[in-house]
């Protein structure tokens, strides 16, 4: 074997409270590309981020090439040859491809050679981009090629890809798979992070297991099966959610011919959609993210007002009511930000939960609020969803992604509601608490409640749904029994019949 | 290096804390400030706060202290509920002149009727009015095409300074007054002068504060307006998804902030300063907004706050008199508190860490 591009030997990093790398050591080859397993939480973040210079290592030594390798900031991690795609897309939305490009660079060459350079990259790598564009009109598939170019054209020795598909449709998962294909067979390394194991089967050479920051196992995915690296993930066997089939009652809401434009600058309008709700159903609604997700949920929970017989619940028009008309009559909505929209980040937990708890739950009395019984209301939430928290009084800021969504959906199944629309209910929160969140929702479908889930998790939606819907710029898909449905139907559902047509091209 | 660090929690402390320590830097500056300019420091910061409250001649002052609170006190209760919610009221000197306007108007148009019991109630009415009209030309502008309130605010501060001068030497202008410009003294018309007990420095104007500081210290603890006015300024999207208008939020802001000003207007008008002249207005719309700040937009906070600024006022007065410091080193002293009051502040939501090692 030769010597490895990059060695990592017995990186730990503590927080207080937390050891999130503990004695953490493995190797990547040149031309390798290297899956990074774990839950949420194991430490995978923290890693990258050492990796990445943002985080500098208690202890512990990394080497590049052979050379000792202590990036201080990110700055040099980049001259070193170290490139990463995060999650979350840093782009200017008001800025065209090409500028937005620049801003990421020390010395951007001008313009048009840097426009040129693009095209270059963009048509070796099939990754099809056109620099002149508005980044704000791009889909969020484009944005990440946008991101993926940037780092190309700093010719990296390793490339970090943080959750790279958890935006993308089927379809647009080949392209990039091919792409990173290209890259490696160039003999770029590429440190891989997914929580969807079919895909780390297809692609990745080798695994890393982290779990609670400690490397608890090495596989080749190719030949483990994706439920045996599961388990070496989360360290035992996986609780999967019970459905009952129970008989779905009569219609609650009915929306029809629902169309209003996005209060966001960038966002999607809603276009002419169509969709029943029953009593005790469960919809799952799939769709890449900005397709119109937020507007959906708003103009159901009462933030966006539609026009006349759009929305109804139970023969009523609801389209002009405000979200709290909308929840004493038992509509209750988890947007998919939990700070800042879901929840108010410096406010305490209790605070929060009047936020959305004070019609439902009686904890007004002419205008005035009654703490005590708010409180008890926050506590109630903290007990029965497992809420990781000092107490009520504590700031929503101080809790963790996960555990404020918890807490977010916890308030709002345990208002008991008739229909529940959540966006990302277990976005960012670790499989055991993910199949307790899934399996409130079942159990509120259950109790003759209306459930839409909107995830970009298509395993999730299949999980829990009964009926399966996606959104495409902005139109929702005929709803469909979710059981029986494939991998390319979906794909084909996600990506619209516009991509359809294209697809029968190829 | 020295680093700030954000924390999980805003510190109990230091909101607490804050406005204390900020006094005393302040303090600190103000001896250094006068100590450069050739006075005994020590001296000048007495004459400035103790002289007034416990000197000789306190018994000058301590009703002063009440006359120039009172104004910046009640307006900056009302421009505390709209900070906290974003709304940015900067015209409460123009909403201050027109209330005052609008209140000598309707006592001028009484005189010389004998009648208290419906002319000062009917010049307070008129007052808030008169205030709360200002403030809606930047709240329907702002809720109906999107305006920036602060602009047009405080634009209209100068609007409404010119009205003032031209009701002082116009219509208002005293019959009998022999030509001099402004209008009959309303405090020395019984029906309408807000004085309870002018040797004790009580007018309305203290009283109505006063039950303002207790209204607002209820709707921000209890009430759930005052708690969407606070998510409304913390997560504006929160709000929104709670169920809050962000246009009547809007609307009913201003309106009170300018109520309050109009108000504080009236009974000055119609007492301390008895005349409706050119140069009525003093600059408590402005000075009222720092008062907010430094009582941290807190009911009682905002109480003690206009009582240090009053007496920063008075006792400047005294340290010019006596001392002969100039006018501007007074005012540097008034700023400074301010600014280490938000220096600071930042302690409340940071940490201050000192890291030690170089950058590898």
């Amino acid at each position: 074997m030769t010597e490895p591009l990059v060695k990592l030997e017995g990186l730990t990093k503590a927080y207080p409270g937390v050891v999130a790398n503990s004695d953490v050591s493995f190797d990547i080859q040149a031309g390798e590309v290297h899956a990074l397993l774990g839950e949420n939480g194991a430490g995978k973040s923290t890693l990258v981020k050492t990796i990445y210079g943002l985080v500098k290592p208690d202890s512990g030594t990394m080497t590049l090439d052979g050379q000792p390798f202590t990036p201080a900031e990110p700055r040099a991690a980049r001259a070193a040859g170290i490139a990463m795609v995060f999650q979350h897309f840093s782009l200017f939305e008001a800025l065209n491809v090409a500028e937005n490009v620049a801003l990421g660079m020390e010395n951007p060459p001008p313009m048009n050679t840097l426009a040129q350079r693009i095209k270059e990259v963009s048509e070796t790598y099939g990754l099809p981009l056109d620099p002149t564009r508005i980044v704000g009109d791009l889909s969020a598939g484009e944005r990440q090629r946008v991101e993926i170019i940037r780092c190309l054209l700093q010719d990296p020795k390793v490339l970090i890809m943080d959750e790279p598909t958890s935006v993308l449709t089927p379809q647009e998962v080949d392209i990039l798979f091919e792409t990173l294909r290209k890259l490696k067979s160039e003999g770029t390394a590429i440190l891989y992070i997914s929580h969807k194991l079919e895909e780390i089967r297809a692609l990745c050479d080798h695994a890393t297991v982290l779990r609670l920051g400690e490397v608890v196992g090495t596989c080749v995915p190719k030949e483990t099966s994706a439920r045996e690296m599961a388990e070496l993930m989360v360290g035992g066997t996986l609780h999967v959610p019970e459905r009952e089939t129970g008989e779905t009652g009569e219609t609650l809401m009915k929306i029809s011919g629902l169309s209003a434009a996005s209060p966001a600058e960038f966002g999607t309008s809603l276009k002419d959609i169509t969709l029943e709700i029953r009593a005790g159903d469960v919809i799952g609604i799939g769709g890449v993210a900005g397709n119109g997700q937020d507007e959906l949920l708003g103009a159901l929970s009462g933030e966006i007002r539609v026009g006349a017989g759009q929305v109804a619940f139970m023969g009523r028009d609801i389209g002009q009511l405000a979200p709290d008309a909308r929840r004493s009559l038992g509509i209750c909505a988890a947007p998919e930000e939990r700070m800042g929209h879901a929840a108010a980040p410096d406010m305490s937990l209790t605070e929060n939960a009047a936020l959305t708890g004070r019609k439902r739950k009686a904890l007004t009395s002419n205008g005035f609020i009654d703490w005590g019984k708010t409180r008890n209301f926050a506590e109630e939430i903290i007990e029965r969803f497992d809420v990781r928290t000092p107490g009520a009084g504590n700031a929503a800021r101080s809790l963790s992604g996960g555990n404020l969504q918890k807490f977010v959906i916890g308030r709002e199944i345990l208002q008991d509601p008739q229909i529940l629309i959540v966006n990302q209910p277990t976005w960012g929160v670790d499989a055991s608490a993910a199949a307790a969140i899934r399996q409130a929702l079942l159990d509120l479908a259950a109790k003759g409640a209306g459930v839409i889930v909107i995830s970009q998790d298509l395993d999730e939606l299949m999980e829990i749904s009964d009926q399966f819907a996606a959104l495409n710029e902005g139109r929702l898909s005929k709803p469909r029994p979710a059981q029986g449905l494939t991998v390319e139907e979906i794909g084909l559902m996600l990506g619209g019949a516009h991509d359809m047509e294209v697809a029968h091209v190829d | 290096m020295i680093i700030l660090e954000k924390r999980p929690q805003p510190s109990q402390f230091w909101s607490y804390g804050a406005p204390i320590v900020a006094v005393f830097v302040t303090m600190i500056f103000g001896a250094a400030l006068f100590a450069a300019l050739g006075q005994p420091p020590i001296e000048a910061l007495s004459k400035i706060f103790w002289e007034p409250l416990f000197g000789e001649f306190s018994f000058f002052y301590l009703p002063q202290l009440l006359i120039k609170g009172a104004p910046l006190v009640a307006i900056a209760l009302g421009l505390s509920l709209g900070f906290k919610a974003g709304i940015w009221n900067i015209g409460a000197e123009g909403q201050y002149i027109i209330g005052a306007l609008c209140g000598a108007a309707v006592g001028l148009a009484f005189y010389p009727m004998e009648a208290r019991w419906l002319v000062l109630p009917a010049m307070l009415i008129a007052g808030a009015l008169g205030g709360f009209a200002w403030a809606m030309i930047p709240g329907i502008l702002r809720v109906k095409f999107n305006t920036n309130e602060i602009l047009v605010s405080l634009m209209l501060v100068y609007v409404a300074e010119q009205l003032l001068a031209a009701m002082a030497l116009g219509a208002m202008k005293n019959p009998e007054g022999m030509g001099f410009p402004g209008s009959r003294n309303l405090s020395q018309y019984g029906s309408a002068s807000s004085w309870i007990d002018q040797g004790n420095g009580m007018h309305w104007g203290v009283v109505i504060a006063l039950i303002a500081v207790i209204f607002a210290y209820i709707l921000f603890a209890r009430h759930i307006l005052g708690f969407q006015i606070k998510l409304a300024g913390q997560a504006p999207r929160a709000a929104a998804f709670s169920g809050v208008s962000p246009a009547r939020l809007v609307l009913f802001c201003l309106g009170v902030s300018g109520a309050l000003a109009g108000i504080a207007g009236l009974t000055e008008v119609s007492g301390p300063a008895g005349v409706v002249s050119i140069d009525f207005n003093v600059g408590y719309g402005f000075t009222a907004i720092i008062v907010a700040f430094l009582g941290r937009l807190h009911p009682v906070g905002i109480l003690m706050a206009g009582a240090l600024m009053a007496l920063t006022y008075i006792g400047g007065d005294v340290a010019q008199s006596s001392l002969g410091l100039p006018k501007a080193a007074i005012q540097v002293f008034q700023g400074t508190l301010l600014f280490s009051l938000l220096g600071i502040d930042v302690l409340t939501n940071y940490r201050v860490r000192i890291k030690r090692g170089a950058v590898a």
